[in-house]
């Protein structure tokens, strides 16, 4: 197998505590304790009630298509290889939203409201990336 | 004219794809404003303000090469394609608080033969909108360019409103159009049908080919003084009635907004008509930033030319062709004249005012609108009358 060759987060600060919780198979998101509300990307501050305080909670991992665009030339050269492919948006029971892929779903088959839950794509060593399958009902 | 602050210059290169400029990124932004300049019938070292386009040049190096040996002035608006209309406000502001007497608006880059716009997404991280959150959770699943963060709004739209392509093929084809009575236009000669539009690939769906902007070559370049200067000067004046720009929230990150189609223009639209002291109804002709088909959709109607939700008619019933109730973009904008960072838009506002157009020109016209769009959708918006 050929060495993962598409771009990588930097497993640093917040994000990279949120790339830790999905390495050990957790899709978490933080959940601010002075309002209740739940954010995605992360954040130093609820810019909702303006609490410092927060911490990160499990997602069901369960959420629905919000939208998607299906890439058919690539306009990065470490995707040029993957074309076609759909960068998906799901939004999440919790209600926050996230940019992934959706796996063993041909683009042509994605729909909006399409229910989704989360897998873990272990793409090195050290990242895993959060993605998508149909639901199981 | 007593107060306020007025366009006195205009100045733009040749426009081209191959075999290129043969100039460099900042040799065509000092020959677009040494056009600018003279139109103005102004020296270089009257110049002493300027503002270039986010990352595409320093005041520094412009003033050393045109001889600005007087700059008291110099800022950027860190908006993409929206700096240009957000610039003519911060310009307008200067002049009128005396912090410069001219300032120098340039933009221009080798957008076909030098470094093109998606190396540069995919080389220099820093410079994409949201930074280390684009690095982070965009850029790993293949979210790495602007006709893909705008493809996602486009299909919501389709979703939500019925919005179609045949009418975001509308769009391409009016600007094919337009740019069919502009010699200058890229596509100049290079017709473009609703059939040939449906037929193109695509590339970021609902993208096609045809949604998208071009990569050209070229520069453009405007001059903003006060209005009591202005009287003194050669050109007839164009006067920036009002300019204000605003961004989405949250600005850094695009799928998470509450409403995906409130974007920078929601809030500066209402606002720049409100200091304007004009409503939508009465202006004749708009220069809408079109980067790609929906954009320009998208922005008719946070404008407030139509309800949100029906830009999708509004442009399909020919209402922004020539002849129509808003022309829009008669040189044929990014998407059919060449794509010049939306100062080419600017510098068509001016040429329509001051009645320059010959057979495109629109009849009567005394005010129109120019808007601006970058990053992941920050908006801007001047209003200029003759
Ligand atoms: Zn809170």
């Amino acid at each position: 197998m050929s060495a993962y060759n598409k771009p990588l987060p930097e497993l640093s600060g917040l994000h990279g505590e949120f790339y830790e919780f999905c390495r050990a198979g957790e899709l978490r998101f933080q959940k601010c304790d002075g309002c209740g509300s739940w954010r995605h990307v992360p954040r130093e501050l609820c810019a909702e009630c303006g609490s410092w305080d927060w911490s990160w909670q499990a997602s069901s991992g369960r959420g629905k298509v919000f939208s998607w665009t299906v890439v058919d030339r690539a306009l990065h050269p470490d995707f040029a290889e993957s074309v076609p492919y759909a960068a998906v948006i799901v939004e999440m029971d919790e209600g926050v939203r996230l940019l992934s892929q959706v796996l063993g779903v041909e683009p042509s088959q994605l729909e909006i409201d399409l229910e989704v839950e989360v897998v873990f794509d272990s793409v090195t060593d050290e990242v895993t990336l959060p993605r998508f399958r149909r639901a199981s009902v | 004219m007593s107060a306020g602050a007025c366009i006195v210059g205009i100045g733009e290169t040749a426009y081209c794809r191959k075999p290129g400029s043969g100039l460099s990124q900042l040799g065509l932004q000092l020959q677009a404003a040494l056009h600018a300049i003279a139109d103005a019938g102004i020296t270089p070292a009257e110049v002493d303000g300027i503002m270039p386009f986010p990352n595409l040049g320093r005041a520094e190096e412009f003033a050393a090469n045109l001889g600005c040996s007087n700059l008291r002035y110099a800022s950027t608006i860190h908006m993409g394609g929206a700096a240009p209309a957000a610039s003519l406000g911060a310009a307008a502001a200067a002049v009128e608080a005396g912090l410069a007497h001219y300032v120098l608006l340039p933009a221009g880059w080798n957008g076909y033969s030098g470094s093109r716009a998606r190396q540069t997404i995919a080389d220099d991280v820093a410079s994409i909108p949201g930074g280390a959150i684009a690095r982070d959770f965009y850029m790993p699943h293949g979210f790495t360019a602007p006709p893909q963060w705008y493809a996602v709004m486009a299909r919501r739209h389709m979703h939500e409103y019925g919005t179609t392509a045949e009418q975001l093929g509308a769009i391409a084809v009016a600007m094919r159009n337009h740019a069919q009575r502009n010699p200058r236009a890229v596509m100049h000669g290079r017709p473009l049908s609703l059939e040939d539009y449906l037929a193109s690939p695509m590339l970021a769906d609902p993208y096609r080919v045809f949604d998208c902007c071009l990569e050209t070559d070229g520069a453009a370049a405007v001059v903003v003084t006060t209005a009591e200067r202005a009287q003194d000067l050669p050109a007839d004046p164009v006067k920036i009635l009002a300019s204000a720009c605003g961004q989405p929230y949250p600005a850094d990150e695009i799928t998470n907004r509450k409403d995906i189609f409130q974007t920078g223009l929601t809030i500066a639209a209402p606002e720049a008509f409100g200091r304007a002291g004009v409503t939508p109804a009465d202006i004749d002709f708009a220069m809408i930033y079109d980067c790609f088909t929906f954009e320009l959709l998208q922005q008719l109607e946070e404008v407030g030319f139509c309800p949100r939700g029906e830009g999708g008619a509004f442009v399909e019933e020919g209402r922004i062709d020539l002849g129509g109730s808003l022309p829009v973009n008669t040189h044929g904008g990014l998407l059919s004249e060449a794509h010049v960072l939306g100062m080419g838009h600017i510098v068509e506002a001016v040429k329509q005012l001051r009645r320059q157009c010959g057979d495109r020109q629109v009849k009567d016209s005394e005010v129109g609108v120019v808007t601006g769009w970058g990053d992941f959708g920050d908006g801007s918006i001047a209003i200029l009358a003759r």
